[in-house]
Parts: structure tokens; sequence; C-alpha cells
């Protein structure tokens, strides 16, 4: 079947914008974070196992190569819950004019790497 | 002939299928999660301990069976619509696309029973 070549959707021609950014880590962040879900069901099975298996679960949790790890869910979690609220706000009708969209974006990153730094330092590290 | 009036022929069908209901799920799911993931964060932050006997006992609390189970299945979910979404958007072939949906909700459905199972297991066992 013959195709028409046309540009698909913005990303291809649009020069790239702090919505588009947010819009692309929004989807990306929601599959790591079902991951990390994974990681959070893991430990709860190991848990009711028993105490052997709590504690080889732990011994993954707790090694120096799984905290970049945590700290990339904690990035994740904080990311889309903040975000996650400007999609709400967004259904509901609010902040769509473009200063308050690119400036609620902004707000966005700002907490979101607050808190990633906050927690990491205060859980992780 | 059908009994079935046009209208109830066509619904459910088509490109958008059950979308409404799937977009408000979403949503729903997405505000139970706000207030749920802060707390585990919290609780994260100010657990006194990661050893088995710690963690057991945080398990037990009333209060943490409850919302850690309405987290695990508010979280499964809202994990199950949006990979959903996903896979719908970039899996093309429609019997491969087929599987894939039914691979990830089969997954989701099995491990959020798990994590419920567990939850519960722990506090009510011994």
């Amino acid at each position: 079947m013959q195709r028409v070549q046309r540009p698909l959707s913005p990303y291809w021609i649009y020069r790239w914008e702090i919505t588009m950014w947010l819009s692309s880590l929004h989807r990306i962040t929601g599959l790591l974070l079902s991951l990390g879900a994974v990681a959070l069901a893991v430990w709860l099975i190991a848990l009711a196992t028993g105490p052997e298996s709590f504690d080889a679960a732990s011994r993954v949790y707790g090694s120096a190569w799984f905290k970049p790890l945590l700290m990339g869910w904690t990035f994740c979690f904080f990311f889309h819950l903040a975000n996650g609220v400007r999609h709400l706000a967004w259904d509901a009708g609010y902040g769509f004019d473009p200063k308050r969209i690119r400036s609620s974006g902004w707000t966005v990153v700002v907490v979101t790497l607050v808190a990633t730094a906050a927690f990491s330092y205060a859980a992780i590290i | 002939m059908s009994l079935m009036t046009p209208l109830n022929r066509v619904l459910g069908l088509g490109q958008a299928k059950g979308a409404a209901e799937h977009w408000w799920v979403q949503r729903m799911t997405a505000v139970a999660l706000l207030p749920l993931g802060l707390w585990l964060a919290y609780e994260l932050l100010t657990m006194p301990g990661f050893d088995y006997s710690s963690v057991v006992a945080w398990v037990r609390e009333p209060v943490t069976s409850i919302l850690l189970i309405l987290l695990v299945v508010a979280a499964g979910y809202h994990s199950a619509l949006g990979v959903q979404v996903v896979v719908e958007d970039y899996v093309t072939g429609k019997g491969l696309r087929a599987a894939t949906l039914m691979a990830s909700t089969l997954a989701h459905v099995a491990l959020t029973i798990a994590a419920v199972f567990a939850v519960l297991r722990i506090a009510f066992g011994s």
C-alpha cells in the first residue's frame, strides 16, 4: 500500500520545549515505576515467605549497586507524582495557557529535584 | 434479524472501545495514589530499621496493612492501564499487540494478588 510521506507527530519537526520533554518523561517514568512496583511486590512476597528469603532480598536491595536504582525510582516517583498533579489540573480545565503550562512545568522540575535529593540523602545514601 | 438496537451493537467496539472508563479509572487511581504514595515515602523515611522483625512489625500494624493493600491495588490497576496505553501506541500488528496486552494484564493481576496475599499473610500470620 502506498503511504503518503508526511510528518506523523510534532516531535519530528517542532522545536523541543519543556512541555514536550516533560510529557515524554511522564510516560518513561511511569514505565520505570511499573518495574519499581514489581520490586515492591517482590519485597513484600519475600517478607511473607520468611526470614531467609527476606534476608536474601535485603542483600540485593541493600547492596551498593542497587542504590542507583533506588535513587532512580525515587526520581521517577516524585516526577510522576508532581507532573501527575499537573495532568489532573489540566483534566479539570486549569493551567492550559502557554505561560501557565511552562511555569507549572518548571515547578515540577524544581519540586522533583528537591524531593529526590532530600529523600535520597535521608533514606538511601 | 437482531433484537439489539443499532446503538447497542456498536457500543464498546471501534477504536475507542472502553476509552471513557479507562480514562476515568486512570484518574481515580491517580488521585488515590497521591496520598498513598506520599504515605509510603514517609513510612520508609521514618522506618526504625529494615531488618526482618522491624519490617514485619510495621506491616502487621492494622493501618499499615490496610494502606499497603490499597496502595498495591491502586498501583497495580494504574500501572496496568498505563502500560496498556503504551503497548497500544507502540506495538503494531494485531496478534502481537493482543498477546502483549494479555501478557501485561496477566502479569499485573498476578503480581497484585500475590502482593495483597503477602500483606494479608504477614498481618494474620503467627
